[in-house]
Parts: structure tokens; C-alpha cells; sequence
């Protein structure tokens, strides 16, 4: 492995809850602009592949990989789908640049979740049709006989009953693994509370966050349980947004006018589908993270580590997530948290960005998120939220319900 | 760039099996990709899945769902997909795994399963139009392909016979191939002409069928190779290639795509001449034209000559430049990814002489393989070389 492999390029675009006046194509073509704006480069000359990070039935596709090429300068070049989370993205582009074949490659990922009507349905269709769907209650579904000339001349799409009242929502499988994590870690729903107030806080000061608030714990504890123990607050809320990411082998970077930030090591993992024989403590960040550090050639990476972005689409993840990839001893998190130590001025500051629980869900692209802020934060260009001396981040994924698949990213400058 | 071997690979029956799910026929796949080789589960570093729309299923993150049929459980796993080209890609990825250096064993499984799809596989495939240009027409991907196919008969002045022999051929070739769905050992050009017509110039011979089935392939580095395998296959050169979504905004006849990924590849292999350097070739071929279009567009023909060499018998198995000795898609059968079984798999038994009944006499030393997806914009290429 001779060459290293640094981030020359950043962009993204604002996120919104809502986007009714863009399309994704949009929202693609201004993050991939930007990063390359960003990097000096020519999509068109010095790109030498593209990766993009989507699933079709969160864009609303049969084959999105179709949609790509044009809006991103990928016409008549070598470009691909990742069906996986933006870090997914960011690992693939890696090895792609270490067999010194492609110099410099473009990673994107977007997440348009507001057009999609049917949001919790579409969840329900990860789970497993035979053994995991039905758990959730009846699904009542149009019942259609094999009429082989279907569609007939006006095709009208099949609509089953989507009163998502009448069944359990998929989330609910959070709020088992969230109460399992409570009784093994001894960890308080106030702390996870506490998880929110700070991630919201940290929001303020991220210009593309969109859930920014002033809450307190007891605004948190006193929002509505929706999946027992998880209540409205500790939920991420859906945001719409793309962000870019550009690539490419040292040789390249050092020739360009950027700070290049070196991707030092990566891992990805998946545990098993199947709900009923995974382990409920994030095993996938474990196993990604081990990978991940040796790569780096990281042997204490709760010393050598300065700043830290983690999945925390539910406030109970960041804690387990912490713990799982060895940055907290377990069950300490929530010690840590309390005592001050995952803030901006602490010793390990986690999701300054202000997180998914602050910035938004924003599906495939949250791995990218994560290693925006860890990217902006070692460039020295974070602003208000800047964490001093930071030299070595980590961002770390996960691919949200109901699966066990997760990946983590060490940058470094 | 570290060398890439394939040690071992597995394909299982295509047809129409409703008592599988894709994960079992993932299972089946990989587990004679394994006995081939001869490792095991924990010998491998990392695997790479290949499956077609989610739609098919109805499973969203429908890689998610296979990948404990895979061998995936615990380990790095990531699916890759870009239509009908996920066949070939599928190990192009793979590939950048051990050539990276990140991986020393990489398992590549390809799966689809079209039959749960209710009425017709077809139904899937409303969905890959764009909402706003191309919905409203309520289009079929027959008829897009018909245009096509008129497209490349009218500028090269090409016989509908030129074209059906191509699906003669393919099915003859099919006969002996123990996965075979479609394989007919007598069948003519005239039964082809006379079958039904579904979209001018395109009959039901022409169009391969959907069906089910997985196969899956083992790549390792080269060090590993030698402990593992006295007869390797190598992975030469890569190449992938997307073209413009607006497929109305391109001359149809010739897939550029497809040569700009062949070019990737030969580069890649330190192939300069492709029509003499390349002993054999497994373009896609999911309708018969698409053969002879991918040819032309791997460079192993002039445009418009493929036709020709097809009518003078040069592609036959035995002739100088044997394509779809498999049997193809129009032989074997077309459930999309796993067609990987043809187009890669093939390429490894017939570099190593274990094709059987369908061994190339004339021991083949450099193949190249191609599939093709998307709106008819995606190419890649796969060259392999024997040991």
C-alpha cells in the first residue's frame, strides 16, 4: 500500500426539513460543484472515478444508479453505486486510489427523504418479509390477483393502507435495543437526555444545522414516549441535503493548492440480519473500529484521538457507539458525558457538529456528515465550534434500523 | 497494484425457484465457490455482494438482508450495484479489495431473484424512468431496446437473420451447461424469425428470460493464490464506464460507453491490440443485437462487422474468436447480477480447463468479459489472463 490517500475537496449544501423547490439532481450538482471548487480541480479532465452512496427505495428508483453520471460530471467516465452509508463510500474510493489506478476519485451522497410519503413503510421493507415484518402487526395491502397485463393503459400505483397508528412503527426496535443498553450500562434516561440538550446546543453553532435548539433535559423528559424509552426528543428528525467529498493519492494532493487531510485508515462491518441473534450493543462499530485503527496504526486511540463524530440518530447511540468503539470504558460513557468531557473544551469533544440529533437524519449521506465535521475541524475551519489542536478524528456510521452494519473513518492532518 | 487471482467460483441452476429465498441461493452459490478453492468461512477477509433493484424483492437495503446467505455475518460486506452491469462490477470491486492491499480473500456473491416479483419482473422496472421525461410515455424496456436494436439494423444495414443466428448460437452453446434454463440443441434461425413478436424488431427468442438464480466467485492476492490454487486465473485489467442519463440524447448504434470501459481495461492489461491478443470473449447479451453491439464496442470488430464474422461462424465455439461460449444470457438465462456466472465464471473455467462440455478446443489463454446496464449506459469490462 505506497500511496496515502488525503480529502482534497469538501462541499456541501444547505440542509433543510424541507425542499420542495429542489430536486436531488440539484442538490447533487451544488455539493460536487462546491468540492470541486474546493479541491481546483476539473471534474471533467482530473476526476478519475465516481462513487456515489444511495438505496434505490430511498430515492424513489428501480436503478438510481441510472440518475447519477450527468448532474456530478460523470458522463462518460467510470462511475458507480455503493448501496451503503456515505463512509462506505469514502472506503471504496480508498482502496480505488491505493491500487494506483485512480488517482482521484469523488464521493457523494444526498438524502431527499422529504418527498417520500410513506416513510416508516419504507423501514418496514428492510426488515425481513418472512421472519421480521410481521412482528410489527397486521400490514393490510391491497390485495391484487396475477393479472399478467398489469399494468393496464393507465398504470395507477398500488396503494396499500398506510395508517402507520394501526401497526407499531420499525423504530420500535430502537427503543428495545435503547432499554437493554439502559439495564446493562446503568445509564439514566436523563443522560441520554442530556445527549440531546448538548447536541442541539452544539447545533447553534454549525451553519448547515437545521434542528438547533435551546432545550433542557426536562423539555427532553417530558416529550412523548414513542417507542418506550425513547421519547420524541431523543429521536434524529429527518433533513434533505447532499454533501461531496473529493479524493486522491498524495502525489496529486501535494501538487494542488488545498490542506490535504490524510484518510489514515477506515473498517466497515456487518453483524448478522437476522434481529434475533445479533448482539444490541453496537458489535458492528466494534469490529468496523478495531480494522479501522489498525490501518491507522493507532495503539491507544483514547489518547491519540482529539475529536469525535458519532452516529447518534437516537441520543442512546452516541453513549453506545462511544463505548463500542473503544474511545469510552464500558458503561462510562455517561460518566463521561456528565463530567463534561464530550463537550467543545473537553478531552475527547463529540459531535461538535452538532450531530444528526442537532444537524438532522440524513440517511446515506450522515457518514459523510460525520466526516465533514472531522474534516473542517483538522482544516481549522470550524469557526465558533473550533476544537483546539485537534490532530487525529474519527467519524463513525451506522446504517440506522434495523441494521447491524456500521463503519468508522480516522482522518488526520 | 497488487495481482489479483480467482481461485474458485459457483454458480447454481437458473430458473424460476420459489422455494429459495436469495439468501439461500446465495448460500448455494458460495458454498461451491468455497468447495472449489478449498477455503472456508474464516479464510475470508471480506465479501462483496452483487444484486439488482430492491424492487425485485421488495426487501429495501436488500443487501442488508442477503448477507448472511453470503458468508457476510461479522465481516466487511458491502454491495455495489449499477443495473444490469452489477454482474461484471460486482468483481471489479472485489477486486480493488485485494489490489488495494486492504484484503488478501475476497468472496464476490451475485444474486437475483425476479421471481417474487409480482405479476412480471417487468413491473420492477416502471420505476427506473425518469418521473418527468419518461414515465408518462409508460414505456417497457422492451420497446426501448426495440428502438435500439432498429437503431443499429438500419445503420449498418443488418438482416433480422444476422441477428437471430446470434440467439441460435447462444442457446446451442447453452446445451451441457448444468445450469442452462433456455439451452436448445436444435434450434433455427427460422424458429427464432417466427417467433412472437413483442416490440418491432424484438421476438420473443431474442429476449433473454428472466429467472433466479446466484453465483459467486473467490478472489485472493498472490501470495495466497500460490498456497491456495495450482491453477489460478488473473485478473488482468478492470474497466467501468456510465454514460449521460438522457438516452435520447445519444446515437443508439454504438455503445461508447462500452469502449471507453474497454479501453480502461486493455490499458489496465497492457492490451494493445485486443482482436489478436484476445483468445475469447463473454459480451452481454441479454438480447441477441446487444452481442454484436458489445463486440464493436470491446474493439474486437469494426462497427457494423460483428454480423458478419457471427454469419461466417468465427464467434462459434470453435471458430477463431469464440463469444458466449457459455451459452450467454440468451442460452443460460438472465437473472441479472448473478449473471456474473457467464460472464466472469466463465471466463475462470475456460482459462483453467474446467469447462467441460463447453471448453474452448483451442486453450484459451486471455479472456475478456463485459455486461452492460442501467438505461443502456453503463459498461464493464473484466480482462483475465490464465496463469
Amino acid at each position: 500500500m505506497a500511496k496515502d490517500v488525503a480529502v482534497i475537496g469538501i462541499g456541501h449544501t444547505k440542509f433543510s426539513s424541507m425542499t420542495p423547490d429542489l430536486g436531488w439532481k440539484e442538490f447533487m450538482f451544488e455539493a460536487c460543484q462546491k468540492a470541486y471548487i474546493d479541491a481546483g480541480i476539473d471534474p471533467r479532465k482530473d476526476v478519475d472515478s465516481f462513487i456515489t452512496c444511495a438505496e434505490d427505495y430511498w430515492e424513489g428508483f428501480s436503478i438510481f444508479d441510472e440518475f447519477v453520471p450527468d448532474q456530478i460530471g460523470a458522463t462518460l467516465r467510470p462511475c458507480c453505486t455503493v448501496c451503503g452509508d456515505g463512509i462506505n463510500g469514502l472506503g471504496n474510493a480508498f482502496m480505488q486510489i491505493k491500487t494506483g489506478q485512480l488517482n482521484v476519485v469523488t464521493v457523494e451522497a444526498h438524502s431527499k427523504i422529504s418527498d417520500l410519503l410513506t416513510f416508516g413503510d419504507v423501514i418496514l421493507h428492510s426488515y425481513d418479509p418472512l421472519f421480521d415484518r410481521p412482528i410489527t402487526g397486521p400490514i393490510e395491502r391491497q390485495h391484487y390477483v396475477g393479472d399478467p397485463s398489469y399494468p393496464k393503459k393507465s398504470p395507477k400505483p398500488i396503494v396499500g393502507k398506510t395508517d402507520e397508528k394501526a401497526r407499531i412503527h420499525p423504530y420500535f426496535l430502537a427503543g428495545l435495543e435503547m432499554q437493554y443498553y439502559l439495564q446493562k450500562t446503568k445509564t439514566t434516561e436523563e443522560q441520554c437526555a442530556k445527549v440531546v440538550v448538548k447536541n442541539k446546543k452544539n447545533a447553534f453553532n454549525n451553519p448547515i444545522a437545521t434542528y438547533e435548539a435551546n432545550v433542557d433535559v426536562d423539555d427532553v423528559m417530558s416529550s412523548e414516549y414513542l417507542f418506550k424509552p425513547i421519547k420524541r426528543l431523543d429521536i434524529s428528525p429527518n433533513v434533505d441535503g447532499a454533501i461531496a467529498f473529493v479524493l486522491a493519492d498524495e502525489e496529486t494532493a501535494k501538487g494542488l493548492d488545498v490542506e490535504p487531510i490524510w484518510l489514515k485508515g477506515f473498517g466497515w462491518c456487518s453483524e448478522t440480519p437476522w434481529l434475533s441473534t445479533r448482539s444490541m450493543d453496537a458489535g458492528y462499530a466494534t469490529m468496523a473500529s478495531k480494522m479501522a485503527y489498525k490501518m491507522a496504526g493507532l495503539t491507544n486511540p483514547k489518547k491519540e484521538i482529539d475529536i469525535a463524530e458519532v452516529d447518534d440518530r437516537f441520543s442512546f447511540k452516541e453513549l453506545q457507539h462511544l463505548e463500542a468503539i473503544g474511545l469510552a470504558d464500558p458503561d462510562n460513557a455517561s460518566n463521561m458525558l456528565e463530567e463534561g468531557a464530550l463537550e467543545v473544551k473537553g478531552s475527547l469533544p463529540t459531535n461538535i457538529s452538532g450531530g444528526s440529533l442537532g444537524i438532522g437524519n440524513c440517511f446515506e449521506a450522515t457518514g459523510l456528515q460525520k466526516a465533514l465535521e472531522i474534516v473542517i475541524q483538522l482544516r481549522g475551519q470550524a469557526g465558533k465550534r473550533q476544537v483546539s489542536d485537534a490532530e487525529i478524528g474519527i467519524a463513525q456510521s451506522w446504517r440506522s434500523i434495523p441494521t447491524g452494519t456500521g463503519a468508522v473513518a480516522i482522518f488526520g492532518r | 497494484m497488487k495481482k489479483v487471482a480467482v481461485i474458485g467460483a459457483g454458480m447454481t441452476l437458473f430458473r424460476r425457484r420459489l422455494l429459495e429465498t436469495g439468501k439461500e441461493l446465495s448460500y448455494l452459490a458460495t458454498k461451491m465457490a468455497m468447495e472449489e478453492s478449498g477455503i472456508e468461512k474464516k479464510d475470508i477477509d471480506m465479501v462483496v455482494m452483487g444484486s439488482a433493484p430492491d424492487a425485485f424483492d421488495g426487501i429495501h437495503m436488500k443487501g442488508e438482508n442477503l448477507l448472511d446467505g453470503a458468508a457476510a455475518a461479522n465481516k466487511p460486506y458491502i454491495r455495489v450495484f449499477n443495473g444490469g452491469g452489477t454482474s461484471v462490477f460486482s468483481p471489479i470491486a472485489g477486486w480493488w479489495h485485494v489490489a488495494s492491499g486492504v484484503a488478501d480473500v475476497v468472496l464476490v456473491v451475485c444474486e437475483e431473484k425476479m421471481g417474487s416479483c409480482f405479476p412480471h419482473p417487468q413491473t420492477a422496472f416502471q420505476h427506473i424512468w425518469d418521473p418527468i421525461l419518461d414515465r408518462p410515455l409508460h414505456p417497457n424496456l422492451v420497446w426501448l431496446f426495440a428502438m435500439e436494436m432498429n437503431r443499429y439494423m438500419t445503420v449498418h444495414k443488418i438482416k433480422k437473420e444476422d441477428i437471430a443466428r446470434v440467439a441460435v448460437k447462444n442457446k446451442r452453446n447453452a446445451v451441457g451447461h448444468p445450469c442452462a434454463q433456455l439451452a436448445d440443441e436444435k434450434i433455427t434461425i427460422e424458429d427464432v424469425l417466427n417467433s412472437e413478436v413483442m416490440a418491432w424488431p424484438v421476438q420473443r427468442l431474442d429476449i433473454s428470460p428472466p429467472s433466479d438464480g446466484a453465483s459467486a466467485l473467490i478472489l485472493c492476492s498472490e501470495e495466497k493464490a500460490r498456497k491456495l490454487s495450482t491453477e489460478p486465473a488473473w485478473i488482468d485489467g478492470v474497466g467501468w464506464n456510465i454514460d449521460s442519463t438522457m438516452w435520447t440524447n445519444r446515437d443508439l448504434y454504438y455503445p461508447r460507453y462500452v469502449e471507453n470501459a474497454a479501453k480502461m481495461a486493455y490499458k489496465m492489461a497492457g492490451i494493445q491490440n485486443p482482436r489478436k491478443e484476445i483468445d475469447f470473449a463473454e459480451p452481454y447479451d441479454p438480447f441477441d443485437y446487444k452481442e454484436l453491439h458489445h463486440m464493436e464496442g470491446l474493439l474486437l470488430c469494426d462497427k457494423g462487422e460483428a454480423p458478419i464474422l457471427t454469419r461466417e461462424g468465427v464467434t462459434e465455439r470453435d471458430g477463431d474468436l469464440p463469444i458466449c461460449p457459455s451459452g450467454g444470457l440468451l442460452g443460460v438465462g438472465n437473472p441479472i447480477a448473478a449473471t456474473m456466472g457467464q460472464k466472469v465464471c466463465e471466463l475462470y473455467w475456460q482459462l483453467t480447463g474446467k469447462a467441460g462440455k463447453r471448453q474452448i478446443p483451442t486453450d484459451p489463454s486471455v479472456g475478456v468479459g463485459q455486461a452492460w446496464g442501467d438505461i443502456m449506459q453503463m459498461g464493464t469490462v473484466i480482462v483475465m489472463r490464465r496463469g
